[in-house]
């Protein structure tokens, strides 16, 4: 017997930590409606404090081994999540018509642009250090060389009210420019794209990144943005968002273990050196110059 | 004097047959001499000290209209130098309308070639009146003379010389990015180096087109006026730079001046962090540059001599008011007995004095309240089971003094490996192997600078490489230089000074 | 640290740990001591001990007996006694030592030894095919032997550079363990000739094979190439004799030799032994300057601190 058309599977959504997909320990969700209906079309893990702290565990714990890869291989695994991204393409696309009503061209540009961000910054990842590095002519018979390394573990946390059909570009964006670098990142994603951005995920899980690299999290930012911020494994935060209360309140949190916040409004460049930038650390090595 | 030779005249024979030399004892006969160094008095007939000395504000030295002034002292003697004016809240108010004035109308309308040259012409009489901000610098700081006249004011003049010629450049330095001021500065300085804080802050800050109110630190705020009187014979336009003395209130009215566009601070992590958070509701721009706990890591296959004397200069350098000193000392077991008797020698060497005395290694402690904190942590240390070492060299009896020293078979969970001394104490301990000494290097919520000592080149850049600071001095230490960006990981701070990278804290790049 | 092993007359193995020399490091602490500033009575005292350290020295082809006497008595009385009295009388300034020894040839030896008869002053000679060091070793020794013969109380060798930079260790240990044997009562100043070793890692070396071997002073320069002493080299010297006597209890004497002229840098030297040695070492049996024109330099900073004019040569002899 045939099965009624309506009667689908509706996806959950889980979280990423640590290269699985776990629902929330909590056993809490989120239900997902069908652009304009009643109609569940998905539903997404609402993450607890515990959570959050598993996907830092993981993330501090993969800092070390992903810091070490070179560049090169760095920027291959990168390229891999365009690949991988393609591959996502229809999925993306659909999910991004049935949930938010785009037209299939808009959902399309989405895409690209989504991609776009994995090609940019595998092409960066082993060139930036040239572009911000350099070799300091001091005075004395000393060699003195500076160059920039991953600040460490990172929080990347994405307005709420992010449009729909940027949120792909500028999540896939914001967490390439932050890895490519060698960073691990635990990112907050905005809880009414959650769904858009699932694939994300399973790119992620399929690109040979290391577990644990990149880890999502789903659910209210009401209960999570505290915890996250204050988190002294964290070294660094990235806001996408122009809320200033919200900036301020990051601020005001990381302040505890002088973590780098670093603001980008939603629809600042994507693809761009800054992006980069803000999340190194500058090192500057002297050594003396003699027999 | 010299050795009397045993020596038969009559007979060469029998000269060479007779031991012609007595076989020199161990106590030389002669009797080795003491060489005691008489004191080397540097003149101070060169610098004159105001009784009152006044805010410098749109060019000119006011009175504070809040009419306080403040006593600081020469920590040296701990008689007073002078009275500074305290900047209440109109004053730093006066100050930053003025700055930002001149940005509007002066500053910002000036082309980077014209910026340039005024920063070349204060670099060169910061050279011609070196001798006399390097008297004054030790007067009102405690430094030694051969410091402030050897590294201090030849750094201060090399930053305001180096800055200059960015001043027209600055779209070099950032390709393909556009390049604009911020605005009006607002820099707040420590009392360890206040000349040459003064100038990693104004220098670049000028040469990127900002103006700039400065607060010195309250006990150590006379060369920065002094530096005022620079700017002056410089012609450098009224209100570019203005500078108010004060406390932490004209520091915190500073920073919570609402037309400050950037607050660039230097000192302790914990002002830091009431700072940060003080900001974090505004647009204000914020670099930190603060404490730390910088690791010193001895390899066995160091050059150890060479390693003893960075070790030295590491920690008791400017008597250990640095914030990248090297205060703890990692050594690998096989040579740490070794070390730790040849540092004993050499610490028993070190001079220390009157700051005024041109052979005083160690000066004064900047002050009362910095003794007594160290000799607290000093204690501490002892309670807590370090092996202490301090010479008996004699110190004077007024003033501020500490004796140079040192704490062996220090544990990492000890507060001297913890907590910032500030001071000539230096917290030794040691380790295994490479993968431990990184480990205990960054087991620190600092991150400012770390040094290592091999001749093993593979080792140094491996180390170097998984060393969490943000400066890492490899077989030497302490080198500062325009040129190469300073500053610190995680709680060291945020930002860098000098060279290229230093520039993007007083510019919008976009 | 590099081991070296070397094997002593007796077939025992000795291994030699030399510790790594970084160069800048090196040099810029040697600098520091350019920087201490000695004054006053503490001037007068390094310059007194400066001169009492001094190995008046001649080494020419053209050296005849004529010259060598001369020379000694340079090195009884730098200033004449009177001409000093008169002029520092009032300042009551102790009378001028005389310098520890006069450096000669061999063939000098008892010419100078008959000039200083009834002196407190040594005779050093160079010997060992000075100063290349290319000769046999027998032709080396004997020249040891006859210059002690003669009369000598110190002898002066030189390495073999040869063996030493093609990296043939033992025969540089070998020769002068054979040349201390040679020198019987008469002390042995080892000359490395820094200014042909090529690096302060090799000076380091040097310094440990020499002291090993029977060194009782080791020595930078022959004076005839150059750099000759230098600051950084002496300070590595001294820091291996430091080490070496930590380890052995053993003091081993030091001699800067060439480019040293003037009493600043005198006292310089002697601010690098007292910071780096110790009060121990300011003795003229364990530190010498070979530095003969330093002499009359130091003369004239004695005048000067006793007139308060600056002087000149001319007063005390050019010798």
């Amino acid at each position: 017997m045939a099965i009624e058309k309506n009667l689908h599977v509706p996806k959950t959504i889980k979280l990423f930590i640590n290269g699985e997909f776990p629902r929330t320990e909590s056993g809490r969700h989120i239900s997902l409606y069908e652009h304009g209906s009643q109609k569940v079309f998905a539903h997404v893990c609402r993450a607890s404090r515990k959570d959050l702290r598993n996907a830092v565990a993981a993330s501090l714990a993969a800092r070390g081994e992903w810091e070490k890869r070179s560049a090169y291989n760095r920027a291959q695994i990168l390229y891999r999540m365009a690949e991988m991204a393609e591959g996502h393409r229809e999925e993306m696309v659909s999910l991004l018509t049935k949930i938010n009503a785009a037209s299939a061209g808009d959902a399309n540009q989405s895409v690209d642009a989504a991609i776009e961000a994995f090609v940019y910054y595998a092409g960066f990842a082993d060139k930036f250090s040239q572009v911000s590095g350099c070799v300091n002519p001091v005075s004395g018979p000393h060699h003195a060389f500076t160059t920039p390394e991953p600040v460490g573990c990172v929080a990347a946390i994405f307005d709420d009210n992010i449009e729909s059909i940027l949120a792909l570009p500028i999540v896939a964006a914001t967490l390439a420019s932050v890895i490519a670098s060698g960073n691990v990142v635990t990112a907050l994603l905005p809880s009414n794209v959650s769904a858009q951005l699932a694939p994300l995920a399973e790119i992620f899980a399929t690109s040979d990144l290391p577990k644990g690299v990149v880890n999502l999290l789903t659910g209210h930012q009401s209960e999570l943005l505290d915890h996250l911020a204050s988190h002294m494994e964290v070294q660094s935060i990235c806001y996408v968002g122009s809320d200033r209360t919200t900036q301020e309140k990051l601020k005001t949190l990381g302040a505890e273990n002088m973590k780098r916040v670093i603001c980008f409004a939603p629809d600042a460049n994507p693809t761009s050196l800054d992006r980069l930038a803000g999340f190194v650390e500058f090192k500057t090595v002297w050594h003396p110059i003699g027999h | 004097m010299t050795t009397k030779r045993a020596l038969d005249k009559k007979s060469k024979a029998q000269a060479a047959k007779i031991a012609p030399v007595e076989k020199l004892p161990k106590q030389a006969k002669t009797g080795a001499m003491k060489f005691e160094y008489a004191p080397s008095l540097e003149s101070t007939d060169i610098v004159r000290i105001e009784k009152r000395n006044r805010l410098f504000i749109g060019g000119k030295f006011i009175e504070p209209s809040s009419e306080a002034y403040f006593t600081s002292m020469n920590p040296a003697t701990g008689e007073r130098l002078a009275d500074i004016a305290e900047a209440g809240d109109a004053d730093v108010d006066l100050a930053v309308r003025t700055a930002r004035k001149t940005y509007e109308n002066v500053w910002s309308k000036m082309s980077g070639r014209e910026r340039g040259r005024y920063l070349f012409r204060i670099a060169r009489l910061i050279q011609e009146r070196s001798r006399e901000l390097a008297v004054l610098e030790t007067l009102d700081n405690g430094k030694p003379i051969r410091e402030s006249r050897d590294v201090d004011v030849p750094l201060v003049a090399a930053h305001f010389f180096y800055h200059a010629g960015w001043a027209d450049k600055l779209n070099y330095a950032f390709p393909g990015q556009n390049v604009s001021p911020l605005g009006v500065v607002g820099q707040i300085i420590p009392w360890n180096f206040p000349l040459l804080m003064a100038a990693w802050k104004i220098a670049p800050a000028l040469a990127c087109g900002n103006t700039v109110v400065l607060k010195p630190a309250e006990t150590t705020s006379l060369s920065a006026l002094l530096l005022a009187q620079v700017f002056q014979d410089a012609g450098l336009p009224d209100g570019v730079v203005n500078i108010v003395t004060g406390a932490g209130a004209t520091g915190a009215a500073l920073v919570n001046h609402p037309d400050v566009d950037k607050i660039a601070f230097t000192g302790s992590t914990d002002v830091g962090k009431i700072i940060a958070r003080a900001v974090a509701g505004t647009k204000k721009r914020l670099t930190l540059e603060l404490g730390g706990k910088s690791a010193h890591i001895i390899f066995e296959d160091a050059a150890l001599d060479q390693a003893l004397e960075g070790v030295i200069n590491g920690i008791y350098f400017n008597q250990g008011h640095v914030c990248c000193a090297g205060s703890r000392l990692l050594l690998e077991e096989s040579i740490a007995e070794e070390f730790v008797a040849k540092l004993k020698k050499r610490v028993a060497k070190l001079r220390v004095g009157n700051p005024l005395d041109k052979n005083t290694d160690i000066g004064a402690i900047n002050s009362a309240g910095e003794l007594k904190k160290i000799k607290k942590l000093i204690q501490l240390g002892k309670d807590e089971g370090g092996e202490f070492f301090e010479p008996t060299c004699a110190i004077p009896d007024k003033g501020f003094y500490q004796r140079p020293c040192f704490f062996s078979n220090v544990s990492s969970s000890f507060t001297l490996s913890r907590v910032e001394i500030f001071g000539p104490v230096l917290a030794v301990s040691t380790f295994r192997t490479s993968q431990e000494a990184v480990l205990k290097a960054n087991d620190t919520p600092y991150g400012l600078a770390a040094g290592i000592w091999s001749e093993k080149g593979a080792k140094i850049h491996k180390v170097a490489g998984q060393l969490k600071a943000g400066v890492i001095w490899a077989n030497t230490y302490n080198k500062f230089d325009p040129s190469a960006p300073f500053g610190g990981y995680n709680e060291s701070g945020w930002g860098r000074e000098g060279g290229r990278h230093g520039l993007s804290a007083y510019l919008d790049v976009r | 640290m590099r081991s070296v092993s070397m094997t002593d007359k007796a077939g025992r193995t000795l291994a030699l740990l030399v510790p790594p020399v970084d160069e800048v490091g090196a040099t810029e602490r040697a600098e520091f001591f350019t920087k201490r500033s000695i004054k006053k009575e503490s001037k007068i005292h390094a310059l007194y001990l400066a001169i009492s350290m001094c190995d008046l020295t001649t080494l020419e082809g053209a050296d005849t007996p004529g010259r060598v006497r001369q020379m000694c008595e340079k090195a009884r009385h730098p200033v004449p006694p009177d001409v000093f009295q008169s002029v520092a009388g009032q300042k009551n300034l102790p009378p001028i030592p005389s310098v520890a020894a006069v450096c000669v040839y061999p063939s000098m030896v008892s010419t100078a030894v008959k000039a200083l008869a009834g002196s407190a002053i040594n005779v050093a000679s160079v010997a060992t095919a000075f100063p290349s060091g290319q000769a046999p070793l027998k032709v080396k020794l004997d020249d040891t032997r006859f210059a002690v013969s003669e009369g000598a109380n110190e002898i002066d060798m030189v390495i073999n550079r040869g063996a030493f930079l093609s990296g043939d260790y033992q025969l540089v240990f070998d020769e002068i363990a054979a040349t201390k044997e040679a020198c019987g009562e008469a002390h042995l100043k080892v000359i490395l000739e820094t200014g042909e070793l090529g690096s302060l890692d090799r000076v380091r070396l040097a310094s440990e094979i020499a002291m090993r071997a029977g060194a009782d002073f080791i020595k930078t320069s022959t004076g005839k190439i150059q750099p000759a002493a230098t600051l950084p080299v002496t300070l590595v010297m001294l820091q291996a004799i430091q080490d070496f006597y930590m380890k052995t209890g053993k003091k081993i004497g030091m001699k800067p030799a060439g480019g040293i002229r003037t009493a600043k840098q005198a006292i310089q030297y002697l601010c690098m032994v007292n910071e780096t040695m110790g009060s121990d070492w300011l003795t003229p049996d364990l530190f010498r300057f070979g530095a003969s024109a330093m002499v009359n330099d130091i003369l004239k900073q004695i005048f000067k601190e006793a007139t308060g004019r600056y002087y000149y040569d001319r007063v005390f002899s050019l010798d």
